[in-house]
């Protein structure tokens, strides 16, 4: 017998094969926190702070313009952008690679991406990659050692349940929830804030 | 068939292997250090939630739920996995599932993996089979390395390292990765373990991991972390294989809404730990080309068998009960000879083996109750406990039940809080003693009837 058949037999002997109706799930806890946009928005940036990210915010017309703050701030010179960024969130003045399949040894050398996400939860201070083409693939947002990341106010979701409902059609894509830079309290339980993933995010919160 | 659970099949005398290490000031002072920072931290976050105890009735529901159709649910998740392009395997047993991690390796003619902190792995001792098979793991979660380097065994469920203090650590990178010179400062540390490893996530073609969820519905794997260690590994190699407990299945995508919410709080006392990767079969374009699960069983079908105790395998793996147990506390993990410790361990791990073996585990507990109160799915831990010894009592080693007993009784009566959590418990306890027809006890000296009420819940009741 298959080893799937063993296991699946073996089940239905523990737990006969009577099982009635499907167990209901209470689901009372809070999808909502009832704030108002701006006290989200807050709340959001003050959890990203918390984690060492550092916040900018701005409208549509600007986002070329704090890239570049941003970019001057870390002192970079350019970053590797995915294929869908869109080409009016660059400013003049630095370089930006195209990711268009990089090996993984000159995304190491670069000094960053942009990218753009899906959504956001304020309550935890998350952001979601669905890595669309706007986001691209996994691979640029890791292995660059700085992670320049835009959000949109209307993508900030208040909670961990709103933002995955809020999935639905992206939910078989690759995701990735990043909550400030990569940290780890494996020694001594001090938290180390940088291990390997980028050890520096920024975050641009663009108004709707 | 022989179900492995960690290195040993027999878990030593838990009160021999305790008195042992009872005497290692140094790893107690690190285990009580590294406790009471994640408790604190833990209760910091639990405390902000308004509906914790809303979200750990919803897990501990949907857990029941998974259990009792846990077959269909496999199923569900073998074909939508599939159809992502994923390939499904099963495993009975450790060997069984160690067997396929290394046919596939092999078969890409590849001598190298970079694996993701799985407990699974240890429970299966993967790494010496693949070493055997002439194949390198490379352990990648800080602390884990700290392990691997060391020739040590974990002692934590989520900080496996948490025995070590920063100067060991130190003094074992500088032998194993050959630096003279290294700062002291756990971010010197963290920082060499950065450039250690980093040219292998470039490089290594296979990945491995466990996976905290799989998602029945979707045929999506989840695997939560911390260090970026596990966005690398599922990310960058060109065949991902992940090997999973059947019972961390969940039916719904929308049920990670409320585990995301309990497992980093519960673990790690974080909002949000800072990375969860999920994902969906293969998608051209972004990360491995060749992805396969492995649903392994190795004793979890036997555990489902005993209603009483079904609900160990709702365990999502925080090791909240750990950190808040006064016995792991002062003994440490490497006292339950079993890399699932603390109380969580000491219940499942006899019951993976069939409670043939590991059978001093249930009894390293002073039923306090405290690791009930923590679980973020309500795993009834002290009711189990007890279950268990009557189980092992049944199966007849009566001396050993009767010493333990006798020692659990003195114990519970010198302290008052401990006695009332044990009036609660009693009505299985005395179990064993019915069913013993212990020489000199019941024979001669019945027990009294358990009131429905105790004194002390009916003075609380009706004091004012």
């Amino acid at each position: 017998m298959s080893a799937k058949t063993d296991i699946l037999k073996s089940i239905r002997q523990s737990v006969g094969e009577d099982r009635g109706a499907e167990l209901p799930v209470n689901r009372d806890y809070c999808t909502s926190l009832g704030l108002d946009p701006e006290a989200k928005i807050h709340l959001f940036i003050d959890r990203l702070v918390d984690y060492n990210a550092t916040v900018y915010r701005t409208d549509h017309a600007g986002i070329a313009a704090t890239v570049a703050e941003a970019l001057g701030v870390r002192g970079k010179r350019g970053l590797v952008i995915p294929s869908g960024l869109p080409s009016e969130w660059l400013p003049n003045g630095f370089h930006f690679t195209v990711d268009r399949d990089l090996d993984y040894d000159t995304l190491d050398a670069a000094e960053g991406a942009l990218t753009s996400s899906t959504s956001a939860i304020a309550f935890t201070g998350s952001i979601i990659l669905t890595h669309s083409p706007a986001e691209g693939r996994r691979a640029i947002s890791l292995i660059p050692d700085y992670h320049l990341c835009v959000v949109f106010e209307s993508q900030i979701r208040e909670t961990v349940p709103e933002a995955i409902r809020g999935l639905k059609d992206r939910r078989t894509s690759p995701i990735t929830t990043i909550a400030g830079p990569s940290a780890t309290a494996d020694i001594e339980m001090m938290r180390v804030k940088g291990v390997h993933g980028p050890r520096t995010l920024d975050v641009i919160i663009v108004a709707a | 068939m022989s179900i492995r659970v960690g290195e040993a099949a027999e878990a030593p005398d838990f009160r021999q292997a305790a008195h042992a290490l009872l005497a290692n000031k140094q790893v107690r002072a690190n285990v009580r250090r590294a406790t009471e920072t994640i408790r604190n931290k833990r209760a910091n976050v639990v405390g902000e939630m308004p509906d914790w105890e809303q979200l750990r009735d919803s897990g501990r529901a949907i857990k029941r739920r998974v259990m009792r159709n846990l077959d269909n649910y496999l199923e569900q998740f073998e074909a939508a996995c599939t159809m992502a392009g994923g390939q499904v395997h099963w495993a009975r047993d450790a060997d069984e599932g160690n067997r396929i991690v290394t046919q596939i390796i092999q078969s890409h003619g590849q001598k190298e993996i970079i694996k993701v902190k799985t407990m699974t792995s240890d429970e299966t001792q993967l790494n010496p089979h693949l070493e055997a098979n002439g194949i390198t793991p490379w352990e990648t979660d800080l602390a884990d390395l700290i392990i691997q380097l060391g020739h040590d065994k974990p002692s934590h469920i989520v900080v496996p390292a948490l025995h070590k203090n920063k100067a060991e650590i130190r003094a074992l990178f500088m032998e194993k990765m050959g630096l003279s010179d290294l700062g002291t400062r756990p971010e010197d540390l963290t920082a060499a373990a950065r450039t250690y490893l980093r040219e292998r996530f470039l490089r290594v073609k296979v990945g491995y991991s466990g996976a905290n969820f799989a998602v029945a519905e979707t045929g999506s794997v989840c695997v939560v972390e911390s260090e970026g260690n596990g966005r690398m590994c599922v990310t960058l190699p060109e065949v991902m294989i992940t090997m999973v407990g059947i019972e961390k299945i969940v039916p719904s995508f929308d049920d990670l809404e409320v585990f995301l919410q309990l497992l980093p709080r519960s673990a790690t006392g974080e909002r949000m730990n800072p990375y969860n990767s999920i994902w969906t079969g293969v998608t051209p374009g972004d990360g491995p080309k060749e992805f396969h699960v492995i649903l392994l069983d190795n004793g979890r079908t036997k555990v489902l068998a005993d209603e009483e105790s079904r609900e160990t395998l709702h365990c999502i793996r925080c090791a909240a009960c750990l950190n808040i147990c006064p016995v792991y506390r002062q003994t440490g993990g490497h006292a339950y000879g079993s890399i699932y410790s603390g109380p969580i361990g000491a219940i499942l791990t006899p019951q993976l083996q069939s409670m043939e073996h590991s059978q001093s585990l249930p009894y390293a507990s002073s039923l306090c109750g405290a690791c009930y109160d923590v679980c973020p799915v309500k795993i009834n831990i002290p009711e189990i406990l007890i279950h268990l010894r009557s189980r092992i009592v049944e199966n007849g080693d009566r001396g050993a039940a009767e010493r333990i007993g006798m020692r659990m009784a003195a114990y519970t009566m010198s302290d008052s809080g401990r006695f009332s959590g044990a009036q609660k418990l009693v009505k299985i306890g005395a179990k064993p003693l019915e069913s013993l027809g212990l020489p000199g006890w019941s024979a001669s000296r019945d027990l009294p009837a358990i009131p429905k009420e105790s004194f002390r819940d009916w003075w609380k009741k009706n004091k004012q």
